[in-house]
């Protein structure tokens, strides 16, 4: 279970987050959906904590390594974190993001494996068996020794994926996804993302992909100005929305193809 | 051929004056420039307000004045405050600060230019600032500097010829003497560019190969851009 409480961020006067609650269950995937400038991507960060949050807490508990304990982190709005209690934090996490951001001097396998290597500290060996375990897991077996730059979006987003689950995270942001493929090389994603999620990897992902977030979603919250205005079961936000912001949200996403093919 | 035997004759003497002199000049004030632009870098983009404004200040003073009016500073005016310096090591001090102030211009620029991305891929993975900065930034910051950076380098090389006016029996205040006893300016002071051109043609064909090396990664289109 992960739980974020009360997160508020700002960056300087403007006020991004405005106490932002949000449980995210063993296994859950949770779509993150709402305007951009919403603040989807800067609670997605706040989870890593790439950004830090003024205020609020983040709480990891029973998680599947159990050597890394249970860790309770309370912003106190000083910005400013212990190195050992963010490295316990993003030992917990991976993070993809919608422009991939592989890193362009490095192999797909070395991409992988460089974690592994740095961080944790793994032979050489250890972190290229498992790099290579989970490059085929995506798809990607025989591209192992391909540079970013040899490789199409969608797989460059599958060895991004792969890389972010070499620490075996417990739980897997998605920062947009697919928002920088075409609808086919999105929908390898969304079949890799799915796969996961069948696999009982939590997730969160922000999206504005209908088919992410009403396909291998289990959950939908709706960010708006800072604000979860509603959240509930993909049929329930994207059908029966409650609120008339959400309504108003959903319909620009749904209405379109309807409304230009004349059905 | 009175000319040729004077250029044969002053041939060797001139290239061991640059082996000695401007070779290990230009190199030892190239890697400690760096290391000191590196530095200097680092300060301006992330060392707060006090050490960013030390490094602009450095950067303004040496960029703003003649590297010719610096040596003579560090060399003959330093003495009046009870700083005497050798000829090769006031060279060396002062080529650095020179390269230092230059290259962390280059430096913060290629720095700057790789993606907050990267930075939140490297850190998303648990790197330190320190790591992701080794293995993630400078790597890519390295293929944007090189053509600069070269460029700084041969244009040292060349500057070091100032070295001359501070006593460094560098190349080129060896064509001066040999011009002097001979009375043939014209043969000695061409033989001495060619020797310079020699030079900085090895430094060329480094930085091609060191682009092809470092671009490896990338796909031909981007390679060509």
């Amino acid at each position: 279970m992960i739980e974020l409480t009360g997160i508020v961020m700002a960056y300087g006067q403007a006020r991004v987050l405005h106490g932002v609650d949000l449980a995210l269950p063993k296994g859950s995937v949770t779509a993150l959906i709402g305007p951009s400038g919403g603040g989807k991507s800067t609670l997605l960060r706040c989870v890593n904590l790439l950004g830090i949050p003024q205020a609020g807490s983040l709480k990891f508990a029973g998680g599947q390594a159990p050597e890394l304990g249970d860790i309770e982190v309370v912003f106190d709005g000083r910005g400013r974190l212990r190195r050992d209690v963010i490295l316990k934090v993003r030992r917990r996490t991976g993070m993809i993001f919608q422009a991939f951001n592989l890193f362009p001097h490095r192999s797909a396998v070395r991409n992988v494996m460089e974690g592994l290597t740095a961080v944790l500290g793994w032979e050489e060996e250890r972190a290229r068996a498992r790099a290579i375990e989970l490059l085929t897991k995506v798809g990607l077996g025989g591209k192992t020794e391909a540079y970013p730059a040899a490789l199409s979006g969608g797989q460059q987003q599958r060895v991004a994926i792969a890389r972010a689950l070499a620490h075996s995270p417990e739980l897997l942001l998605c920062d947009e996804p697919t928002s920088a493929l075409d609808p086919e090389l999105a929908a390898e994603v969304v079949e890799t993302l799915r796969a996961l999620a069948s696999e009982g990897v939590t997730m969160l992902i922000a999206t504005h992909d209908l088919r992410l977030a009403a396909s291998v979603a289990r959950e939908v919250a709706f960010l708006d100005k800072g604000r979860i205005v509603e959240s509930g079961n993909p049929q329930d936000i994207f059908a029966r929305p409650r609120q008339e912001r959400t309504r108003a949200f959903v319909s620009t996403l749904t209405d379109f193809v309807s409304e230009s093919m004349g059905i | 051929m009175h000319w040729l035997k004077i250029m044969l004759d002053s041939f060797w003497p001139f290239v061991a004056a640059g082996l000695l002199f401007t070779v290990p000049l230009s190199f030892l004030s190239f890697v400690l420039g760096l290391g000191l632009g590196f530095l200097t870098a680092l300060a301006r983009l992330y060392g707060g307000k006090g050490l960013s404004a030390v490094a602009r200040f450095y950067v303004w003073v040496i960029r703003g004045t003649p590297l010719l009016v610096q040596l003579f500073l560090i060399f003959y005016g330093l003495p009046n405050l009870g700083i005497v310096l050798d000829a090769f090591p006031a060279a060396l001090i002062g080529f650095t600060l020179n390269m230092g102030a230059y290259t962390s211009e280059i430096l913060r620029a290629a720095i700057s230019s790789i993606s907050t991305g990267q930075w939140d891929a490297a850190f998303s993975i648990g790197m330190s600032w320190p790591q992701a900065m080794r293995r993630t930034i400078l790597p890519q910051a390295a293929r944007v500097a090189t053509p600069p950076l070269a460029n700084s380098f041969i244009g040292l090389v060349k500057d070091t010829s100032l070295a001359a006016a501070i006593t460094v029996p560098e190349l080129f205040q060896s064509a001066q003497r040999v011009a002097a006893a001979t009375y043939e300016p014209l043969v000695l002071y061409s033989e001495a560019a060619l020797i310079y051109l020699m030079f900085s043609s090895v430094l060329s064909a480094l930085q091609s190969r060191l682009e092809v090396r470092l671009g490896r990664h990338l796909s031909p289109l981007e390679a060509r851009r």
